[in-house]
């Protein structure tokens, strides 16, 4: 005979997990239990939320699910915000909850709560576990789903009796059987040839990326496909990395807060070829004007999105790695003309922006210029949101490494949980978070299970004393009225991070902050390097 | 433009909600909404009649399309489908005025299914368009209650919506 439990446990080493982020209750008692005894790490965090945004930083890291795991009732709400971010931003991880017996379901018993309900517009899929025998295969329809086709969260909400009972043994499937679900990989090679057709003819042609090409695992292909036709390349906020920042080819972030040059090349383009982007209104603020001026192929695993924000002329639905591969195949020798290639190196070495700096003060974006290169190649750098995460997606010079944000979510507090889960995934590589003060503030308690795991990530607050992003938001549309953007002085960030038992020291200028870059990076502890940023220092320009 | 949209689906609990709210989340009304199990008894047909632009249809079958437990959604084309409603209406009826009533339920080949002292009950089942006739028939004698199923629909000849 075995326990619910132990066929939770089970169903997680059957699909290969080796860690999982979370936060125990009552009604998780029996998982815990039976994960005690087991050869899968529990991190512990300091608050559900984090579990979620930990389980999509290892995700993301190591291309594979993340895991995390709540009690019912309030453990299961706090971690609905996780479960949302992870969903706008197509991360797959699944969400365990315990849920209270199931013949106290609908009761409202002490910690009930319809988490299933709750999350059922931000989930790609959610189970409410009926019986001790369905484990097995909704653990593995639950990782089928959150992995394949455009990835997701996936909720499995998992009642105390159904963990305890007991069945006569355990059989984890080879295979999942959803008729329902099959999503459409291949991509259609009519819709192909045309795009070819459509890209030869075209005059001044763009490439934009987004988070879907990382996903898929597919930057190689994109990036030989660009070298191979010398069509430039932008990417969305989500697609940070597509392109090796110093490529001559990638013209950087898009977008109400992306590049001027990338801007510009949307501007004069005549076909963009859109690559595992859902073009949200931060990235093409006017659909409408774009799909008057240009023509369009859009390609996407999730059929919803094309034609959703923009006017399309080809749509393709598939995996892009199937896509560029036949792509690749059939583009032959073809080049864009010499005189859009002079055009995009012009832009590229004219529409650069000139940065103004502020005395007794760090300049951030010519810091996290020069952190890039004072990190290893592989590097991954978490940005908050605020401005803190526009000075990363624009002066990050990414090269092999990658760039974890929130682009679709915008979840502030979203970094530090993030790189816990991405240094998890992947022990050897420098994992480093850059966040604003605020942000800092909305998941410090993180610092503790940093020290508890002996993690090794250094983070780097850029404090203005200010809510930033809202700030220069009410300086542009609200006439300065600042409303509720500005920060106290407290806490000192420095004795907070060392009460954590974790060093730190502010600096206020570049060459401070360089110094003591240089020195973190070769030690192999945590460290909370605090950069004082004169308020008025603009996301862009 | 109004449409119709036959949806099938795993019969499972729950389904029924994620569809309503799809429909809810994203600002779109349904103006009728009818489930019952297929041929297969696992599963299930939702007919649904709404309202939207071409765009807003689109959006909705694709949205459908990427819930897990949607195993096929069409849009009916007009013309080429047949749909059915069915009303019971309970009118107020004198006795003076029985046989106005019984004659407009027959010229409407609606059925009588209850009679009492100063009311009649008729059951129609058609389309949405002859009910609507019918109750404007009614109207002058006093509708007291109508109770109606949503809409459901089925292709014209060979075609079929079918797992
Ligand atoms: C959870 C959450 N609450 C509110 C916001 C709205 N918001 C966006 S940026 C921002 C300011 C962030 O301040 P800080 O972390 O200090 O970054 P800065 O802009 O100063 O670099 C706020 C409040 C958000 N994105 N997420
Ligand atoms: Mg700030």
């Amino acid at each position: 005979m075995i326990s619910g439990a132990d066929i939770m446990v089970k169903c997680l080493q059957a699909e290969g997990v080796d860690t999982v982020f979370g936060y125990p209750g009552a009604t998780i008692c029996p998982f815990y239990d039976a994960l005690y005894d087991s050869d899968i790490k529990h991190i512990l965090v300091r608050q559900e939320q984090n579990a979620a945004h930990a389980a999509s930083g290892y995700a993301r890291a190591r291309m594979r699910p993340g895991v995390c795991v709540a009690t019912s009732g309030p453990g299961a709400t706090n971690l609905i915000t996780g479960i949302a971010t992870a969903y706008t931003d197509s991360i797959p991880i699944i969400a365990i909850t315990g849920q209270v017996r199931s013949d106290l379901l609908g009761r409202d018993v002490f910690q009930e709560a319809d988490i299933t309900g709750a999350c059922e517009p931000f989930t790609k899929h959610s189970y409410l576990v009926s019986k001790t025998e369905d484990l097995p295969r909704v653990f593995k329809e639950a990782f089928h789903i959150a992995t394949t086709g455009r990835p997701g969260p996936v909720l499995i909400d998992i009642p105390m009796d159904i963990q305890t009972n007991k069945i006569e043994n355990f059989e984890y499937p080879e295979k999942v059987n959803l008729r329902s679900y099959k999503p459409n990989t291949k991509g259609h090679t009519v819709q192909v040839k045309r795009a070819i057709e459509l890209i030869k003819k075209a005059k001044r042609p763009i490439i934009v990326s987004g988070g879907g090409v990382l996903s898929s695992g597919a930057k190689l292909k994109l990036q030989k496909f660009a070298d191979m036709t010398r069509i430039p390349v932008l990417s969305t906020m989500m697609g940070i990395g597509v392109m090796p920042s110093e490529h001559p080819l990638y013209l950087g972030m898009l977008g109400t807060h992306g590049r001027r040059c990338a801007n510009k090349a949307l501007h004069l383009t005549d076909l963009a070829i859109v690559c595992g982007a859902r073009l949200g209104d931060r990235a093409i603020a006017a659909p409408d004007q774009m799909s008057e001026r240009t023509k369009i192929i859009h390609i996407d695993i999730d059929p919803a999105e094309i034609g959703k924000n923009v006017k399309v002329d080809i749509p393709i639905v598939g995996d892009m790695n199937n896509v560029l591969k036949n792509m690749i195949e059939n583009v032959g020798d073809f080049r864009i003309n010499d005189e859009w290639d002079a055009q995009v190196k012009d832009l590229k070495a004219h529409y650069q922006s000139k940065i103004s700096t502020f005395e007794g003060f760090v300049e951030p974006r010519t810091l996290i210029g020069k952190l890039s290169s004072m990190l290893k190649s592989k590097a991954i750098l978490c940005a908050d949101v605020g401005q803190n995460q526009i000075w990363c997606a624009n002066n990050f010079r990414i090269r092999e490494g990658r760039f974890f944000t929130t682009g679709g979510m915008g979840t502030m507090g979203y970094s530090i949980p993030a790189a816990i889960g991405a240094k998890l995934g992947l022990k050897k590589r420098d994992v480093v978070v850059v966040c604003g003060d605020g942000s800092f503030q909305m998941s410090l308690n993180e610092l503790s299970t940093i020290v508890q795991n002996n993690l090794n990530i250094k983070i780097i607050v850029m404090r203005n004393y200010r809510l930033g992003m809202v700030r220069e938001l009410q300086d542009n549309y609200y006439n300065g009225r600042h409303s509720a953007t500005v920060l106290n002085d407290a806490p000192d960030i420095v004795a907070l991070a060392k009460a954590y038992g974790i060093d730190s020291v502010e600096v206020s200028s570049n060459e401070d902050a360089e110094k003591y870059i240089g020195k973190i990076v070769e030690s192999d502890k945590p460290f909370v390097l605090v950069c004082r940023v004169h308020p008025d220092t603009p996301s862009i320009l | 433009m109004k449409y119709t949209l036959s949806i099938l689906v795993e019969n499972q609990a729950g389904v029924l909600s994620k569809i309503s709210g799809l429909f809810s989340r994203r600002g779109f009304n349904i103006d009728s909404l009818a489930v019952g199990v297929t041929n297969d008894p696992t599963v299930s047909r939702i007919t649904i009649v709404a309202n939207g632009d071409e765009y807003v249809v689109e959006q909705l079958e694709k949205q459908l399309n990427k819930l897990i437990p949607v195993i096929k959604v069409k849009r009916l084309i007009e013309g080429e489908f047949i749909s059915r409603e069915l009303s019971l209406i309970k009118v107020h009826c004198a006795a003076a005025k029985r046989f106005e009533i019984l004659k407009i339920a027959d010229l409407m080949h609606a059925k009588v299914v209850d009679v009492a002292v100063d009311t009649v009950t008729l059951e129609y089942c058609e389309t949405v368009e002859k009910i609507n006739t019918l109750k404007d028939l009614l109207k002058p004698y006093g509708i007291r209650e109508i109770v109606s199923t949503g809409t459901v629909a089925i292709d014209k000849g060979k075609a079929e919506v079918t797992v």
